[in-house]
């Protein structure tokens, strides 16, 4: 019995060993690494905002000028809303993550919105569509999501805010049409929404959030 | 057994390729190849993993009991993968973002606790490494090669997402037959990858055969002291 107790006592701890080995690496490796990541994971997702707002307008901690929204008019999820501003004064307004459903699995969007309402423009920050079909969302497939930049409630008229087989400016893919169809709808929304809440929007006083922006 | 160093890179890259042979490691193999460079990235970082596994199992051979031997062999695998993960998010970042999920996934690659048991729990340092490396080539050869079949057929470019690995100067790098090709979709699409994986394995039953056949031709030529065989 003591020679078993023995065993175990000795199997044990070789595995805490190896434990405490594998930890000491994997803290070591986040040490070097963690600060790098977040500056990464902030860059991406600068890059993409200024792609919609130009950066020479900006001239705020947009990371540090954050409201959440839980509206069920908006979107399903939480949507995160950064504010950027020019000495004081209102600039846009980027929401994101704005989730829509997708075909395969929700879609979330960038969507820049200046403050007299046009659109700075629409990216898509992650989703699950077909290759090769519904994945011309994406900018690096196709132009598509570029031609959202400056159209605005007005501009097309909100019944023509479709995609052309359903009468509407937008265009939709062959062999794909949920997909278009689903994120003309979920910019529309958000349009919709800031034309409620706009000034709203940029008075509620600023969230103290301590976390990553998703990009 | 000690085997030759010869004899390690050529099981490693043919003979006992985990991916065209022992069709260990399916699950990166068949979800990340669907374009060149993400199936170079994901191999690379499996080669790492290898390496660094199989070099750290065969030092610590002698000393951890059988009984404890997997867990500890599993324990080292996920450290060895986390630290690589994190490295990968921090330098290869939109690299990372793509490949996703399969990074941490290499935990669970059978190629290397597969090595572990098989080679590295008995072998010295220096061939566990050659034995890591090889493999982990041979694995990456495959990614690269079903990932290069399988972008080109189903949307008509080579090494898209270049910039991704090497920086953007590399965008130039990728080549693309031209906007008004769009290419046979099951190629990307999961069904694509087992067929064109099915066709790798195939390929290779037909080059390891006629190889066969080719030896021994010569060696009958050589018996019967025929005219020496020519080169």
């Amino acid at each position: 019995m003591a020679r078993l107790d023995r065993n175990i006592f000795i199997s044990a701890a070789i595995l805490g060993l190896f434990g405490v080995l594998g930890a000491a690496l994997v803290s070591l490796t986040w040490t070097a690494t963690a600060e790098r990541i977040a500056l990464n994971q902030q860059q991406a997702f600068l890059r993409n905002v200024y792609k919609l707002i130009d950066k020479s307008e900006i001239d705020n901690d947009l990371l540090k000028d954050v409201i959440t929204l839980h509206d069920s008019s908006l979107a399903k999820t939480d949507v995160k809303v950064y504010r950027a501003r020019r000495q004081g004064k209102p600039v846009a307004l980027i929401f994101s993550p704005v989730q829509g459903p997708g075909y395969a699995s929700p879609i979330n969007l960038m969507v820049g919105v200046r403050y007299d309402g046009v659109l700075g423009g629409v990216r898509v920050l992650s989703h699950m569509e077909t290759p090769g079909l519904g994945d011309k969302i994406d900018e690096e497939k196709s132009d598509w999501i570029l031609s959202f930049t400056g159209k605005s409630l007005g501009n097309p008229p909100a019944d023509k805010w479709k995609v052309k087989k359903d009468g509407g400016v937008f265009d939709q893919f062959t062999g794909a049409t949920i997909t278009p169809r689903s994120i003309v709808a979920t910019v529309k929304k958000v349009l919709e929404y800031y034309a409620r809440e706009k000034e709203n929007l940029f008075k509620k006083p600023a969230e103290n959030i301590d976390e990553v922006p998703m990009h | 057994m000690s085997t030759s160093n010869r004899e390690i890179i050529a099981n490693g890259l043919w003979n006992n390729n985990q991916a065209l042979v022992a069709l260990l490691g399916l699950c990166p193999l068949l979800a990340v190849s669907n374009t060149l460079v993400n199936g170079l990235g994901l191999g690379l970082a499996t080669t790492l993993v290898l390496v660094s596994s199989n070099a750290t199992i065969s030092f610590i051979r002698n000393w951890v009991r059988q009984e404890v031997r997997l867990p500890v062999f599993v324990l080292v695998i996920a450290s060895f993968v986390t630290a690589v993960e994190l490295a990968m998010n921090a330098w290869f970042h939109d690299l990372h973002k793509i490949l996703g999920i399969f990074i941490p996934l290499i935990v669970t690659n059978c190629t290397i606790v597969g090595r572990a048991e098989a080679f590295a729990s008995r072998n010295p340092v220096p061939q566990s490494m050659l034995d890591g490396l090889s493999m982990g080539m041979g694995f990456t050869l495959v990614l690269m090669t079903l990932g290069g079949l399988r972008e080109f057929i189903g949307q008509g470019t080579i090494l898209s997402g270049a910039h991704l690995m090497f920086g953007e100067a590399a965008r130039s790098l990728s080549f693309s037959l031209g906007g008004d090709f769009h290419g046979l979709i099951l190629a990307i699409l999961p069904p694509g990858a087992f067929f064109g994986l099915g066709l790798l394995i195939a390929l290779k039953h037909v080059i390891d055969k006629r190889n066969a056949a080719r030896a021994a031709s010569r060696v009958e030529s050589v018996a019967a002291e025929a005219t020496p065989a020519e080169g």
